[in-house]
């Protein structure tokens, strides 16, 4: 390249030779860590244009529909003629579909982390996590099916008989249980793995058995992990969308009831799309919303998650 | 423990039990609820195999060629999934090498450049959030910047963008991990040896991060096959009759297609999706195995 051009020109001139092309290289290292550092920064942009646009639009909601009758009203109608935009209904269903999945996947999900991480030799675990990955690759569209398809007419069928309607917020949250648990299986396991060893073999030396020393020395000391495990499970159940959106229903809640279809913010979201949406309207401009209130709910989990994980890390090293 | 009261008391015959290690009943316990663990452990694969029979059993019927060469049809008879498994390829490129490209780009400057401190500090923990924020919420970033404000409209790119932000995140992250495993010794021994920074991250860095760069890039490309929902916001349409002819043509793809059937009333129709859930299955349980494999024999015991 350039390189071997440098030295006869420096030669004919008397100068001292530079073999290295230091100049050239520099200007292109320079350029690369530039390039890079532009791709780095594009992340950010992505999260600034996620708030921008959900602030943009949401503002101009809420100057057509005041914050307080959105926050805490209690009728959600924004598909009907009579308009009534209280997102509390909405919140709702997230919230009892979520509770519902949690009651699923924690207890499920932190005994796997236990038997996995405690109990199972080398070749059970070579079948279980893959197992637990292969589960985490399920799209959540097939879970909606099963809920649909399975969850509702095979098992709470039989149950409840009559009182389980055709879409219900139980088989959502069954649904979303089963979405959720490998994440939470995970990342219980890694967590109680990285309990030092030292502690096991203390309880050991005071002769607790096994069981005593994974439920009350190990599990303990893996309490921050787990919760951030759990928050961030909390928080994936919150914005799963598509199984919701099949099987939760199309009616925002009227009570508490699990058994009827109770939509959720996200479903609501989807449902204005499967109608013909105005852009500019007041429907298209409350997605957002929405949207953003769904934003803030899991950004403060995640950022909770992460704050408990970091902040009680390694008290015991 | 307490002894003397025990032997002071009335009662103490039975009392006195209580000081005693009781291993019997413990060890009786450990069994009892270590069997209760791997039950629950195994329900993974219980839930695993339950879906898959499921599936299996409602879809096989309706599994033939026609799923592949014919398009969408009121007619459970005659419908296929042609225009969107194309969708879905076409999606997926589109989308995987965005990801890859500002993927690797960004994990090597969080990892071989920036300098430990506030600024990565920042970037990171913004990554980490933006791998939890959920993906109908993408579908809105893509609806208002790409459909609207750059005017694309519901075509084939504005959803290729929008799932290419989506799985970012899942590709930065999982280079970061490839790239951190690298070992120091190899930079050093090619910075020893005169190399530039870009050298020794071209030549050395990057091939020894590749198996686990690229098995984040295909967990990340069968994340996008399956997503639906931001699809639905960026308006991917569910009635299309023809494969797309570019970029900018109106679309679907492969969940779509799932969502539109499994919500019809007809029993025909919810077969007819439990058959294309299965070939997305297929697709994703190769790909997800396929990346298990990469990462366990390239990833295991190379230093």
């Amino acid at each position: 390249m350039a390189v071997q051009r440098v030295p006869t020109r420096s030669v004919m001139a008397r100068e001292p030779v530079d073999l290295s092309g230091k100049r050239n290289r520099n200007a292109s290292e320079a350029l690369i860590a530039a390039v890079l550092f532009l791709f780095a920064a594009f992340s950010l942009l992505v999260t600034l244009g996620i708030g921008g646009v959900l602030l943009f639009e949401a503002v101009r909601f809420f100057r057509e529909v005041p914050v307080t009758e959105f926050l805490f009203g209690n009728t959600w109608t924004a598909l009907f003629l009579e308009k009534e935009w209280g997102v509390l209904p909405l919140v709702r269903g997230t919230l009892v579909v979520t509770l519902i999945a949690l009651l699923v996947a924690v207890p499920l999900g932190l005994m796997s982390a236990v038997y996995l991480s405690e109990y199972a030799g080398p070749r059970v675990r070579s079948i279980l996590k893959p197992a637990l990955e292969l589960l985490a690759g399920v799209p959540t569209i097939v879970y909606g099916y099963f809920a649909l398809t399975f969850i509702t007419p095979s098992l709470l069928k039989p149950l409840f008989g009559r009182e389980i309607h055709f879409q219900s917020a139980l088989a959502a949250g069954i649904a979303v249980g089963i979405m959720i648990l490998p994440l939470m299986a995970s990342l219980a396991e890694d967590t109680i793995r990285a309990v030092p060893y030292s502690l096991r073999e203390g309880a050991y030396a005071l002769g607790a058995t096994k069981l005593e020393t994974s439920l009350r020395v190990v599990v303990p000391a893996a309490t921050s992990g787990i919760v951030a495990a759990f928050i961030l499970s909390m928080s994936r159940a919150v914005g799963e969308t598509m199984i919701v959106a099949l099987a939760a229903g199309a009616r925002p809640a009227d009570g508490w009831n699990p058994l009827e279809g109770m939509q959720t913010m996200t479903a609501y979201i989807v449902a204005v799309f499967t109608g013909d949406v105005v852009y500019g309207s007041l429907e298209f401009q409350s997605l957002f919303a929405v949207g953003l209130l769904l934003f803030l709910m899991t950004l403060t989990m995640n950022i909770l998650s992460q704050w408990i994980a970091r902040r009680y890390r390694k008290v015991y090293q | 423990m307490s002894l003397t009261t025990n032997l002071g008391t009335a009662a103490g015959s039975v009392r006195r039990h209580t000081w005693r290690p009781r291993i019997a009943n413990r060890n009786r316990r450990a069994r009892v609820l270590s069997f209760v663990f791997m039950l629950a452990a195994v329900s993974a694969v219980l839930l695993l195999a339950l879906l898959l029979g499921v599936l299996l059993l409602r879809g096989w019927d309706w599994i033939r060629l026609d799923l592949f060469t014919e398009q969408y049809s009121r007619n459970a008879e005659d419908a296929g999934l042609q225009a969107a498994i194309l969708g879905s390829i076409l999606l997926v490129a589109v989308s995987g090498v965005m990801a890859f490209i500002i993927g690797v780009g960004t994990a090597l400057f969080m990892e071989e450049y920036a300098p430990k401190g506030r600024i990565t500090d920042v970037l990171q923990t913004n990554i980490s959030n933006l791998a939890g924020v959920p993906s109908v919420v993408y579908g809105l970033l893509g609806l208002a910047l790409f459909v609207e404000m750059l005017n694309l409209g519901r075509v084939l790119l504005a959803g290729a963008l929008t799932m290419g932000l989506l799985i970012l995140p899942i590709v930065i992250i999982a280079s970061q991990e490839a790239i951190r495993n690298v070992p120091l010794g190899l930079r050093q021994a090619a910075f020893g040896v005169g190399a530039t920074r870009w050298q020794v991250i071209h030549h050395h860095v990057l091939p020894a991060a590749m198996p686990g760069i690229l098995t984040g890039t295909i967990l990340a490309i069968s994340r996008a096959i399956g997503e639906t929902a931001p699809l639905i916001v960026v308006g991917a349409s569910a009635v299309v009759f023809a494969n797309p002819d570019s970029f900018f043509d109106q679309y679907t793809a492969m969940p779509m297609q799932i969502y539109q059937w499994a919500k019809q009333p007809q029993e025909e129709f919810t077969q007819l999706a439990a058959a294309a859930i299965i070939v997305l299955m297929v697709i994703l349980l190769t790909m997800n195995g396929l990346a298990i494999y990469l990462r366990e024999r390239l990833g295991k015991d190379r230093w």
